[in-house]
């Protein structure tokens, strides 16, 4: 193409690295990129060195498999938490978002995806052997299953409660029904159908 | 030919979601009239958001799609089938993870007048949900599906000598898309696996009533009877594919342990 020549190659190499982010195009890429080549020299260097420490100083927890810079991770070493009540979730925003309650006190298990072979995601790609092993292990009371609702999430609590099911440990999942802030006009009748389900009594 | 108009109000199934962008889902979608398509649910991750619950993966939905450049884009969900009895089950679920993933992998996008391809899956689906045999009803669904995409195999005469099939145990050539009978074995040059009479006399009697479920649904196979079609098939498909599927693997494992 006679137009990219025109184009310095250290330009197109930025420009095409930001439109491999998840939900960059090609032109948010090239904004950013022009961004970039205007703004002061520190800025753009402070944003290099922030992704260089991003690879480089971060590891998996080898107990929960959350991101994280110590292992283990703050929240495994922190006292006062419950290590016997493990919340397992699908992705570290999931766990952040759970954390953001401020109510729970246990600790946390990250599987990093949920099955779905339809989209070649099968058991052995998630971090559920680590969590049987530790289940067992840590002496674990509860599991509490935080996949998101929906088929894949729901496969996986299924498959979990199932490999679960020879472990003296109750397994519980988070109740579905209605967001706040919503309108029952507008719920589909699964949802509806659950939260009839999940009715409790007003206290 | 009338120009195609910009929104279609369709039916449509949820073959496959996967994360977009900020808050968005690119879903592929199987349609009756527009086959399969690739169209984006804007904001569908977010849990307020209107469409999320209606464009469930494996449900079937009425649908407003608008035509962008390049991908369609959803404006519209109502949940219609959501097949309930495949949402509760892991085994049943996996099933319908099977069928998806062979129609997504025999089908190309944008094929017109796919009716016929979107009721047989309708109908799967449901009797995935809910028939007593799930595993009886997806060996009909991959006899027939073949059928429809043209890869037929040939239960009925020898596809070396081409002669009629005596009923004994004999031979399948995945190269030949076919039996080959005692007879024939010495003149294929493929690579063979054996068919016993009973899978041999169950996938023909379900590829003769490809299109009346009612007459195959009452049969009662053993798990081995079962085991040896199910491996047959898959091996056929696997070949076919020149893959082996994560679904079908997953289906494996859950039988297993």
């Amino acid at each position: 193409m006679p137009m990219q020549s025109a184009i310095p190659q250290p330009v197109t190499a930025l420009v095409e690295a930001f439109s491999r982010l998840p939900g960059v195009g090609p032109k948010t890429a090239s904004r950013l990129t022009y961004f970039l080549l205007r703004a002061p020299d520190d800025y753009s260097l402070g944003l290099a060195d922030a992704l260089a420490g991003l690879k480089a100083q971060t590891r998996f927890c080898s107990n929960c498999f959350n991101i994280t810079v110590d292992d283990p991770c703050p929240i495994c070493s922190a006292g006062g938490r419950d290590a016997t009540m493990i919340a397992v979730v699908e992705e570290p925003l999931d766990l952040m978002a759970i954390e953001r309650t401020g109510i729970y006190r246990g600790h946390y298990h990250v599987l990093h995806g949920a099955i779905s072979p339809v989209n070649g995601v099968g058991p052995d790609d998630l971090k559920i052997r680590e969590l049987l092993l530790r289940v067992e292990a840590a002496d674990a009371r509860e599991v509490i299953i935080a996949t998101n609702p929906g088929l894949e999430g729901d496969a996986t609590a299924m498959y979990l409660q199932r490999e679960l099911a020879d472990a003296d440990v109750t397994v519980t999942r988070l109740a579905r029904g209605l967001p706040t802030g919503g309108d029952l006009e507008y719920v589909d009748s699964v949802t509806l159908m659950r939260a009839l389900e999940g009715r409790s009594d007003m206290v | 030919m009338p120009r195609q108009s910009r929104s279609i109000r369709t039916q449509a199934i949820i073959l496959s979601r996967r994360d977009f962008g900020e808050a968005d889902r690119l879903l592929t979608l199987l349609t009756p009239s527009r086959g399969k398509l690739r169209a984006i649910a804007k904001g569908a991750r977010k849990p307020n958001a209107k469409l999320s619950g209606h464009v469930e993966l494996f449900a079937r939905s009425d649908c407003l799609l608008h035509q962008g450049r390049n991908l369609a884009i959803l404006t519209q969900a109502e949940l219609i089938e959501p097949y309930l009895g495949l949402r509760d089950d892991l085994q049943r679920g996996a099933y319908a993870n099977y069928a998806a993933e062979l129609l997504d992998r025999f089908t190309a996008d944008d094929e017109e007048d796919a009716g016929g391809l979107f009721a047989l899956l309708d109908d799967t689906l449901k009797r995935i949900a809910n028939a007593r045999d799930p595993r009886l009803a997806t060996r009909f669904y991959e006899l027939a599906l073949l059928d429809v995409v043209g890869f037929k195999p040939e239960l009925s005469e020898c596809v070396i000598t081409r002669m009629p099939l005596l009923p004994e145990a004999q031979f399948f050539s995945s190269d030949e898309g076919g039996v080959v009978s005692r007879a024939g074995l010495s003149l294929s040059q493929s690579r063979l696996l054996p068919i016993e009479l009973d899978s041999l006399k169950l996938l023909r009697h379900l590829q003769r009533n490809a299109n009346t479920y009612a007459e195959v649904e009452s049969l009662r196979l053993s798990a081995d009877e079962h085991g040896r079609a199910e491996r047959l098939m898959l091996a056929y498909i696997a070949h076919l594919l020149e893959r082996r599927l994560v679904s079908a693997a997953f289906l494996e494992r859950l039988r297993g342990g």
